[in-house]
């Protein structure tokens, strides 16, 4: 097993997803630099990971949205790679047009840091299969741009075809149908809001997160 | 000439100079200064930099212990936490400029703060903010709130370092001053702390980070003066900030340190180019010379002065080891920073500084550091009110309504409103934080059992009413929040916010908050390593309340075996530790329930905190509770019901005296604990052994916040009248 978490200047949650991946599966990790043009062979997930790519100045995501390595990302993600995208690493996915949709301004517009609780809205997908049919889950967000929006049609589709992956019970952002996290189509590039990555061991409120990671690398 | 020397005096005037400093520069150069040498003297000279005012009261402070690496007088204090690791900490004000621009001023104390942390070779892994706002009612103060946390979650977050604890309060006395005081944790190898001492000449020295703007020009000249009617044309001194730059000024400066090409190293902080320069220079006993064309300049046609007086915000100073500028190029292309070697160091101990080929400043450096005013300003014993006879205090006409509105008063209701806008979980280490219900916050040292415990403290309306015995409860109530997340306190940082110290009553309080502090401070063996002063925080004439904030760091072994407050259980005996008289003078039932501010604050016995502490924490280690919180603001009240809320428990409580419940309840005696015990005789046997005060207060069950007779609130609703205040007095419009 092996993944790689992609470092944009201004990712803040790096190191607390590769620790996650570890300590939950054991699996290698690499650390890949934005400016990188190629991927370490063999790759069975690659995380985009939180934080504020590039300050986050421009519309979040946007800029490392047209980062080198993304060239390589998009194109494991075309071979079937796992994709997850976490907070920042979501909307990056969405600027990148490889998940449909946009993370808005908080409904609130203010930044929210908070546990939520989640429910797996479709736990037979290759980031979920460790849920065991669990339907809830219980990890962290932190964001200011989480309000999931894209147009009826989308979102009719999404769920008509269990793209969505996880929902909000108490939507903390204004996200659309309560969204937190989609798929792709074919079910291997995922973006999420809540963080995995701060909830993988019981000392930190929930071990959640590492299903997650169990999921798609027991998948590998 | 004359006109000239009237013109540069007036000019010194101008800078906050006064006469005698002024012509003490003329004595030490045998010349007038130019405009550049003039302006480098003045910030250097401020209050900000030199300390002149607060010097001789500082070293009254114990700085040494055990643990100590560095005590105060570098950028940020280090403490020996085991295993070859240390924690570098300090806490800082940025006052003045929040009132100002309160996102921008908040924003940049935060980044500030971290630099001087990440200095020193560690890596910051918590921030906590001690806040103090005017009255709720005051115009102003609402738009202060929401800019000041706007401003602190858009810089912590972005940089990607958890806020995890604070304080925010509010009184008319912060109405023409808030406080912004910031405090970042960080950790590093014990071994490898950088200082700014510049260990030899022929050096080369390294600007990285942002460029040059002409923002903040004169900022420490501005946080070293009261503030007039004219407050707000202060804005163009105020400093932006840019919280990626520092982010990657983070990894970059930690990555140059990793490559051992750093031989000294210091951040631009107040007084920028001017204080790194000459603090490095000056410590390592040699000289510099910059060149101040090769500087990064973000603005066309900067001068000399505006250069070394900007306050440009993300920059760095570093004397590099010879021949390692490759290594530094290197780094700084990977992360995309504007560097340039500027200078170097020289053997002639005097700051030579050069703009379009002309020398601008040549001027020696030790009468800047050495020669910096030390003032012993005249100072007035503080008036303090006699104590309050608990039964002169009259017994709330309608209890519940009492404890709801102490419940609800701004100073005790719920903050989730400000710290849900902090990231408080990022580095994913974080196990006590603002929303758990926890007296510290704490902080695994990562990859490790061990963990920090984490606390900001003062108690103005104490110190206000009384400096010396209000300074050493800032000290005890630190030391007490640590011990009763069962942490080890290891050291202090504080922060000294007072009015203008020119008025010997200012000085008073300030002589006497810090023997108070120095008093607790050794009695607890909980030495001060670092710290900072802000004084003149005054408007139209009026002082803030005297605000002597501790931030203070511990050490739990094995965070397995840690209490907070929010694991109470139905059943659990609720046992009090300490020695409770009623004591209401100052208290927040006499301000916030009967309308009065008057009283002697409760006194510490320094002596009794140390036993209740030692046994309580002993109790935590052992494993024998994990529910612990101690009494402070609202006194038992406030304490047992944020244990029920936290815990979502009910609480009844039982009052040992009949007569006086109102002074027993309320009462904010010192030194206290309230702890949820299973098995309570054997712990109350171990307490009477060693000689404590401990007995039954109540016991945990239902779902009332209960006291026999007197009250019976319902939970949701004593929550509903905790949570909701802040929220609806933000949305207010």
């Amino acid at each position: 097993m092996k993944a790689a978490v992609v470092v944009f200047p201004g990712s803040n949650c790096d190191r607390d997803t590769k620790v996650a991946i570890e300590r939950a599966t054991g699996a290698q990790v690499h650390m890949v630099w934005h400016a990188e043009t190629e991927l370490p062979a063999g790759l069975d997930l690659i995380v985009l990971p939180g934080g504020f790519a590039y300050g986050d100045y421009l519309r979040c995501g946007a800029m490392a949205a047209l980062s080198p390595v993304m060239v390589e990302v998009r194109a494991s993600a075309e071979r079937g790679v796992a994709v997850a995208g976490i907070c920042n690493g979501f909307q990056v996915l969405c600027e990148a047009r490889m998940l449909p949709g946009a993370l808005l301004r908080n409904a609130g517009l203010k930044y929210v840091c908070k546990p939520v609780e989640l429910e797996v809205a479709n736990g037979n997908t290759r980031f979920t299969a460790a849920f065991g049919g669990r339907r809830r889950a219980v990890m962290t967000v932190g964001h200011g741009e989480g309000n999931y929006f894209a147009d009826p049609e989308t979102l009719d589709r999404l769920e008509g075809q269990g793209q969505v992956v996880f929902r909000y019970r108490d939507n903390p952002n204004g996200s659309a149908r309560d969204i937190a996290g989609i798929m792709s189509e074919r079910g291997n590039v995922l973006g999420m809001m809540p963080h995995p990555d701060r909830a993988f061991e019981p000392e930190l409120g929930s071990s959640d997160g590492a299903l997650l990671f169990q999921s798609v690398l027991a998948s590998a | 000439m004359a006109a000239s020397a009237q013109t540069m005096a007036e000019t010194a005037a101008e800078f906050g100079l006064k006469p005698d400093e002024y012509a003490l520069i003329v004595r030490r150069l045998n010349r007038e200064p130019n405009l550049v040498e003039l302006g480098v003297f003045s910030v250097m000279w401020s209050e900000h930099c030199s300390y002149k005012s607060s010097r001789v009261q500082l070293a009254k402070l114990p700085t040494a212990g055990a643990r100590v690496i560095q005590g105060p007088g570098e950028n940020a204090g280090v403490v020996d936490i085991g295993d070859g690791q240390a924690c570098v900490f300090k806490m800082e004000s940025h006052n003045h400029p929040s009132y100002i621009e309160p996102y921008q001023g908040a924003a940049t104390g935060v980044g500030g703060i971290m630099r001087d942390v990440f200095t020193m070779g560690a890596r910051p892994i918590a921030l906590l903010n001690a806040l103090r706002f005017g009255d709720p009612s005051h115009p102003k103060t609402r738009r202060l709130v929401s800019g000041v946390v706007s401003g602190i979650a858009g810089y912590g977050n972005c940089v990607g370092v958890p806020t995890v604890g604070g304080e925010t309060n509010f009184h008319r006395g912060y109405d023409g001053n808030i406080l912004v005081n910031a405090m970042c944790v960080g950790l590093a190898d014990a071994d490898k702390i950088f200082y700014a001492a510049a260990p030899a000449a022929g050096l080369p020295v390294v600007y990285f980070g942002s460029k040059t703007g002409r923002d903040g020009i004169h900022g420490a000249t501005m946080a070293s003066a009261e503030f007039g009617e004219d407050s707000d044309e202060k804005r163009p001194t105020v400093q932006v900030g840019d919280p990626f730059a520092e982010k990657l000024l983070i990894e970059a400066t930690l990555e140059l340190m990793a490559s051992g090409a750093v031989a000294a190293i210091q951040d631009m902080g107040a007084a920028g180019l001017t204080s790194s320069s000459v603090e490095m220079a000056g410590k390592g006993g040699v000289g510099v010379e910059l060149d101040l064309d090769l500087v990064p300049q973000r603005e066309e046609a900067m001068s000399a002065y505006e250069m070394m007086l900007s306050e440009s915000q993300e920059r760095m100073l570093a004397i590099l080891k010879p021949g390692r500028e490759a290594d530094g190029r290197r780094i700084f292309e990977k992360w995309g920073l504007d560097a340039a070697v500027i200078g170097r160091t020289t053997d002639t101990g005097r700051l030579v500084l050069r703009r379009s080929g002309e020398v601008v400043c040549d001027i020696p450096l030790a009468p800047l550091t050495e020669d910096a005013p030390r003032l012993e300003r005249p100072w007035v014993e503080p008036q303090v009110p006699a104590r309050l006879d608990p039964a002169e205090v009259p017994a709330p006409d309608d209890w519940e309504a009492a404890v709801l509105k102490l419940m609800s008063c701004p100073d005790v209701a719920s903050k989730r409103w400000v710290w849900e806008q902090y990231d408080r979980h990022v580095m994913a280490d974080t196990l006590e934080e603002s929303a758990t219900g926890a007296d510290a916050a704490v902080v695994r040292v990562h990859g490790t059992r061990k963990a920090l415990a984490l606390t900001s403290d003062c108690t103005p309306r104490y110190v206000a009413a009384n400096p010396f015995e209000g300074g050493k409860q800032a000290v005890a109530e630190a030391w007490r929040n640590l011990t009763a997340v069962g942490a080890d306190p290891i050291a202090v940082t504080d922060n000294l916010n007072f009015g203008n110290p020119e008025k010997p009553e200012i000085m008073g309080q300030i002589a006497r908050a810090v023997d108070g502090m120095a008093e607790a401070c050794r009695a607890l063996d909980f030495p001060v390593v670092s710290g900072n002063v802000s004084l003149y925080n005054e408007t139209g004439g009026a002082a803030i309340p005297p605000t002597p904030t501790v931030g203070a760091v511990g050490l739990i072994p094995d965070y397995g075996l840690r209490a907070d407050f929010a694991s109470m259980k139905a059943g659990q005996a609720l046992l009090l530790v300490g020695v409770s008289h009623g004591e209401l003078g100052a208290s927040l039932y006499l301000r916030e329930v009967l309308g009065r501010e008057a009283g002697a604050p409760p006194p510490v016995d320094l002596e009794l905190e140390r036993r209740a502490g030692d046994f309580v924490r002993g109790l935590i280690r052992g494993g024998q509770v994990s529910s612990v919180h101690d009494l402070s603001d609202g006194g038992l009240v406030a304490a047992a019901a944020e244990m029920a809320l936290a815990s979502g428990v009910g609480v009844e409580l039982a009052p040992t005296s009949a007569t006086h419940a109102h002074a027993f309840l309320f009462g904010e005696d010192q030194g206290r604990y309230l702890v949820a015990a299973s098995d309570p005789e054997p712990i109350i046997a171990a307490g009477r052994a060693g000689g404590l005060n401990i007995a039954l207060a109540g016991q945990a069950g239902g779902a009332d916040f209960a006291c026999h007779a007197l009250f019976r609130i319902p939970l949701a609703r004593l929550r509903l009248a905790n949570e909701a205040w802040m929220p609806a007095y933000m949305d207010e419009a």
